[in-house]
């Protein structure tokens, strides 16, 4: 790269660039003051400037609060994030090197499942978990996700699986192994990347999801999100707890994003269909 | 031979349990809520387990279309589709900008990039919760102005009532076939390059034709409602999809740097060499080059866009019409009217507007695959 000169393109491709991150960075900036300001400080026409007192006690407080649904959504997400990894890794290993007739045409029934609005599942789903007796609490909510994560899961898997060359696996079957001991002993430990990927996807998607949230769980099993939107929902709320309550709940799947970002993208561009 | 067949076997009942799950949970469940829709369960009675329900046809649609009670919904719809448009254009657009920014390789690429991309890692509660907080009349983004030494905005960012591009809901029908005539001439233009008397024939004369016949006998078409009913694009929605774009024009970045990286750059010195400008690289050779990723982009921010449910739950509440979706719409009749039927039925809807998009390109990747 020859040395950047201070011509009027530069000008032009520096100074957007400076101004896109500004709008990009303005709500992180504007729930962190919030946050930190005191109750009484805080008013609409000054809620750019920064604080005068820099108060803390609104994270602590927000955590109060929001502790019981912090916890079930760690737990909701992990279950969910481990069956359905592990599920469609199995998936993906028969997808791409076991095929069978009428395996791509179930491939591809399976991915509509990754497109369709929810609500046009949501009533069924209510019901179903009524009866079997797994409407309100976290078990649904955790066969949900496993369920609707099968078809995404399943697509990373398989395109990852299918840049292992095949002939890898036509030798092991020559010596003898089997269509587990292939797996085991060949792909699933060339597959650790590939878990990364989809692990890291499905835990944001989980940890991010409300609508399932909101209508397949009773209070004491609501996730993050719904304890949130409670939290902000309320008419003479102080926007310090909403913006200090964003933050906490943003925080997994923020650090997640800054410190595997590069997994973090390709599950991005994995969740696009696109090979 | 016969371990081979025991492999294939075992490979079968692995995805068995899978394929049962999806079938059952996917297939199985919108054949439900299809049928759902034509019931009439409902009311006082419908959160019995075993809930009386009666079937009544398209009933629940026809209400929802031409119905006294619809207009929430009707509106809701109206509100979806401005919305998809915008979202669409203001994604792509915006994301195809930045990425081609990027592509120029400034100092602090990757700080930019991590930039442009997390709010993509957000949840909608989230990023609306604070967006709502940004959008306050008298504070936010109306006051940034002062900053600068002007007067504050004083725009109603979530609460306007005032529309635009109004039209009139009695006449559905025919401005349905104005749009069609206007497709078809569109693609028609389109097409007139390749193959002129293939456009005219198939595309060109027939939108004409069918939009000189709707302008001149349209009032033979008859009316969706008695009465007049207008909608229009609602300015208070304007906040949830500048929050939306904010939210989602890092994720079309992503792609489309990906593809801008993956085109070789012999290909790109090839084009600079023949006098290409920079412009007319990405406008001649990239962008072209990389419609498989509009096509996935826009599949992608369809779909969200037309589940659009927790971000306007967060930014504008359940309880206020102007700026409602059938997403939150169909939220609200199902648990807390308890109108299954009609909830169903609006659910419906919106399955059959995805999957208008849908089914066309799933059906394209699946041939692609047979191809390969």
């Amino acid at each position: 790269m020859t040395a950047r000169k201070f011509t009027l393109g530069n000008v032009f491709l520096y100074g957007t660039l400076a101004l896109l991150s500004l709008f990009f960075l303005m709500p992180a900036y504007m729930a962190a003051v919030t946050a930190l300001k005191l109750p009484a400080d805080i008013s609409l026409p000054t809620a750019w400037e920064w604080p005068s007192v820099v108060n803390w006690s609104s994270f602590s407080d927000a955590l109060a609060k929001l502790r019981p649904d912090f916890i079930n959504s760690l737990i909701l997400t992990i279950c969910g994030t481990a069956g359905s990894t592990v599920l469609g890794s199995l998936n993906g290993y028969v997808f791409s090197k076991w095929k069978f007739k009428g395996s791509d045409v179930i491939f591809t029934l399976f991915l509509f499942g990754m497109f369709i609005p929810y609500q046009v599942i949501l009533i069924p789903l209510f019901q179903t978990l009524r009866a079997m007796n797994l409407y309100g609490g976290l078990p649904g909510l955790i066969l949900a996700h496993i369920v609707y994560g099968l078809p995404i899961t399943s697509l990373i898997f398989r395109n990852f699986y299918a840049q292992i060359p095949t002939a890898l696996i036509e030798s092991a079957r020559l010596d003898g192994a089997g269509f587990f001991s292939i797996y085991l002993r060949i792909v699933f430990p060339l597959s650790i990347p590939g878990f990364v990927v989809t692990s890291l996807w499905q835990f944001t998607q989980i940890w991010n999801e409300f609508l399932w949230g909101i209508c397949l769980t009773r209070h004491t099993a609501n996730p993050i999100t719904v304890g949130l939107a409670n939290l902000a929902g309320g008419q003479a709320v102080t926007w310090n707890l909403p913006m200090a309550g964003s933050i906490l709940a943003a925080l997994p799947v923020l650090a997640i994003y800054i410190f595997l970002g590069r997994y973090f993208i390709r599950g991005l561009l994995a969740g696009s269909v696109k090979e | 031979m016969r371990e081979a067949s025991l492999d294939k076997l075992k490979a079968f009942l692995t995805l068995l349990p899978s394929m049962i799950l999806v079938g059952v949970f996917v297939y199985g469940f919108i054949g439900n809520t299809i049928w759902t829709s034509m019931t009439d369960w409902g009311g006082s009675g419908a959160m019995a387990l075993e809930p009386q329900k009666h079937f009544v046809g398209l009933e629940n649609y026809i209400d929802l279309f031409t119905g006294f009670l619809g207009g929430n919904f009707r509106q809701d719809l109206v509100n979806a589709v401005y919305y998809s448009v915008m979202l669409l254009a203001g994604a792509v657009g915006l994301g195809m900008f930045i990425a081609i920014l990027l592509d120029q390789k400034p100092k602090g690429e990757d700080l930019l990039r991590t930039i442009f991309l997390y709010p993509m890692s957000l949840s909608f509660i989230v990023s609306g919760t604070i967006w709502r907080w940004l959008l306050a009349p008298q504070g936010g983004v109306n006051v940034l102005p002062k900053y600068l030494g002007f007067e504050p905005l004083t725009f109603k960012w979530l609460s306007s009532q005032s529309a635009v591009l109004v039209f009139n809901w009695q006449d559905i029908l025919r401005i349905l076939v104005y749009v069609a005539a206007f497709i078809l001439i569109l693609v028609g233009v389109f097409k007139l390059k390749k193959d002129a008397g293939r456009a005219m024939k198939r595309w060109l004369i027939p939108g004409i034709v069918l939009g000189a016949l709707v302008w001149v006998f349209g009032s033979i078409l008859p009316d969706a409602l008695f009465m007049e009913e207008e909608h229009g694009f609602n300015l208070a929605t304007l906040g949830i999809i500048i929050a939306t774009i904010w939210q989602y024009s890092g994720y079309t970045m992503a792609l489309y740097l990906a593809g801008f990286n993956g085109i070789s750059q012999d290909l790109r010195d090839a084009a600079m060499l023949d006098g290409a400008s920079h412009a007319g690289y990405y406008r001649h050779v990239a962008i072209p080059m990389l419609k498989p990723i509009t096509i996935s982009a826009v599949i992608i921010l369809s779909h969200i866009s037309l589940k659009m449910f927790d971000l306007i739950f967060a930014m504008t509440g359940p309880d206020n019409a102007a700026t409602g979706h059938p997403a939150l719409n169909m939220y609200l009749t199902t648990f807390r009217g308890n109108e299954f039927s009609k909830g169903a039925a609006i659910a419906i809807v919106l399955f059959l507007i995805a999957a208008m998009f849908i089914v066309p390109y799933l059906v394209g990747q699946y041939r692609q695959q047979g191809r390969r």
